[in-house]
């Protein structure tokens, strides 16, 4: 059932795939970021798919993968309706890491951007309300990306006076 | 008189509640735009217990990750436990054996029972009903005196392990579950009588913090929050893990979605969970309680001092930790707050590479400025409840 989601996702933006798989059971797609907004609204919208539910989004680091763009945005989508998931990861590299919004597009994304913000300082473009989730807002860098030292201390910085 | 009124020079109040005030469970901070009492935005902040669980995740052994999910959602750790394991099973492709599918279905179902008691208890007390709160975490704390029997401790269990768990059930585990289970009813029955009819209770739960099922998906709710309003989706039902497709239970549901239907979804789900209880013992086979591939099992303690093949079984356990193929999986299980996910990427190098977990009342409490804007203060209250924020998951 779900093989079928992802062949039709994958054919349909047939030039933004880079790679498939179903390793695991898991329906896999790795896309371009520029059409991630049509490619999860067709997910949403379609019959067939009717991805109602953006379960999860959530960021990575692939720190020093060779022929990779750094980060990727994961999107793990279910469908109530159809009983089927998909996972979308979108490639988003280091010397521009911005990717177009989800919460046009299911308003639940709106606290999981602002974390995958905070923890790997992926900006999202359109995004109503782009501030820190979990950290305090004058924490710097962010703290999930592979190259911030995992015993590093930062002062609480009090208010500005 | 109505000219003077219409005179008065009003202006909207911008309210601060928390980080730490009594209805706001763990810590979180609200910014309340207030007209009059009525709520006109709200902004919710926290983050106040987070302690970098998946920063922590990467930088120790497969094994070691356990003790921190204990940390996740407090009020139910064994579900925890279970779910990120789930998800190493499923890049490792472990086969768990039987009975300890049975005992991993038993405990889920302890916990979930224990996640909604805490819910019901801490709304009814919330609202004046102090004696509710006694009873259920009385009914409660007996439960977690079944869970130390089990796991020696109350709270931090790192019960579960890869491949089966880390004990078997004890002997007369059957029999101390029966008071129990008797006691747990009766509570129920109880609380039924005493809230359920309550004018007070009705009167405050009813018709307040309505979100209907399109919007709940939109939100990504998911649990007794989206049964509530009425979307009958369960992962137990929908993609059956553990033995959830061997027992018989039904999914409650909701049709307004306001607070009123979770506390009675929740007072259900308790039911149920009895029931699938009882099944499970009823069902459970003998047998062993964890794989027997010493790959990735601890050898017993026999062996580790009497041959060479389990000191050094053992020492490479210790100091390497379990070795899970290059690959990433998610897994879902039906948490006391909904779809409790486990992303997991690993390198084959020995460590997590990442370990995501989805907090389900993320998803949930992300929906209250929705539910909750136009409402009165005071609804604030039982709403926030009956999402059941629990801090250590939200903030992690």
């Amino acid at each position: 059932m779900s093989v079928k989601a992802l062949e039709k996702v994958a054919k349909k933006f047939a030039s933004e795939v880079i790679d498939k798989h179903s390793n695991a059971g898991d329906d896999t797609l790795i896309v371009k970021r520029a059409k991630i907004k049509e490619i999860l609204k067709f997910c949403r919208d379609d019959k067939e798919l009717k991805f109602e539910f953006c379960m999860d989004v959530c960021g990575m680091d692939y720190l020093g993968y060779p022929n990779q763009d750094r980060f990727e945005v994961v999107y793990h989508l279910y469908s109530v309706t159809h009983n089927h998931r998909l996972r979308i990861r979108a490639r988003v590299p280091e010397n521009d890491p911005v990717i177009d919004t989800s919460v046009d597009i299911w308003p639940g994304t709106n606290w999981f951007e602002r974390e995958v913000w905070d923890m790997y300082g992926v900006k999202f473009k359109g995004h109503p309300d782009l501030r820190r989730i979990l950290m305090y807002e004058e924490f710097q860098g962010h703290p999930l990306r592979k190259d911030y030292p995992v015993n590093k201390r930062q002062p609480l910085i009090g208010p500005q006076n | 008189m109505q000219e003077v009124v219409r005179k008065l020079p009003t202006s909207t109040m911008t309210l601060q509640m928390g980080p730490s005030h009594p209805a706001s469970h763990g810590t979180s901070k609200f910014t309340v735009e207030l007209d009059g009492e009525t709520i006109l935005a709200i902004d919710i902040e926290f983050g106040y217990l987070h302690r970098g669980f998946e920063k922590m995740c990467e930088n120790v052994t497969w094994t070691q990750v356990v003790p921190y999910t204990d940390r996740l959602n407090y009020v139910s750790p064994l579900i925890n436990n279970v779910g990120f394991y789930m998800a190493v099973e499923k890049i490792a492709e472990v086969k768990v054996p039987e009975r300890a599918l049975y005992i991993r279905t038993i405990i889920s179902e302890m916990s979930r029972i224990c996640d909604h008691l805490t819910c019901v208890a801490a709304t009814a007390m919330e609202l004046g009903g102090l004696s509710i709160f006694f009873y259920m975490i009385k009914a409660r704390d007996r439960i977690w005196d079944l869970i130390e029997d089990i796991t020696g401790a109350r709270l931090t269990v790192s019960y579960v392990r890869i491949g089966g768990v880390m004990n078997d059930l004890p002997l007369d585990f059957a029999e101390k579950w029966k008071p129990v289970r008797s006691l747990v009813l009766a509570m129920l029955h109880d609380v039924d009588v005493m809230l359920t009819k309550n004018r007070i209770f009705i009167d405050r739960m009813r018709n307040t913090g309505i979100i209907n099922g399109e919007t709940a998906m939109a939100y990504g709710l998911t649990g007794p929050m989206l049964r509530g309003s009425g979307v009958k989706f369960d992962i137990r039902k929908a993609s059956p893990y553990l033995v959830y497709d061997r027992v018989e239970f039904d999914v409650p549901v909701g049709a307004k979605g306001d607070n009123f239907d979770r506390y009675v979804v929740r007072m259900q789900e308790i039911k149920y969970a009895v029931s699938i209880i009882d099944q499970c013992l009823a069902q459970i086979p003998d047998g062993p309680f964890i794989t027997d591939d010493p790959r990735l099992a601890l050898p017993d303690k026999g062996s580790v001092y009497g041959s060479i093949e389990g000191t050094v079984d053992h020492f490479m356990h210790i100091m390497f930790g379990i070795q899970v193929p290059k690959g990433e999986a998610y897994s879902y299980v039906e948490g006391g707050n909904g779809e409790l996910g486990f992303y997991v990427v690993s390198d084959g190098k020995g460590k997590p590479y990442r370990v995501r977990v989805r907090p389900p009342c993320f998803a949930n409490l992300s929906a209250l400025p929705t539910m909750i804007t136009g409402a009165l203060l005071a609804d604030l209250v039982p709403t926030f409840d009956s999402i059941n924020m629990i801090g250590g998951e939200i903030d992690r």
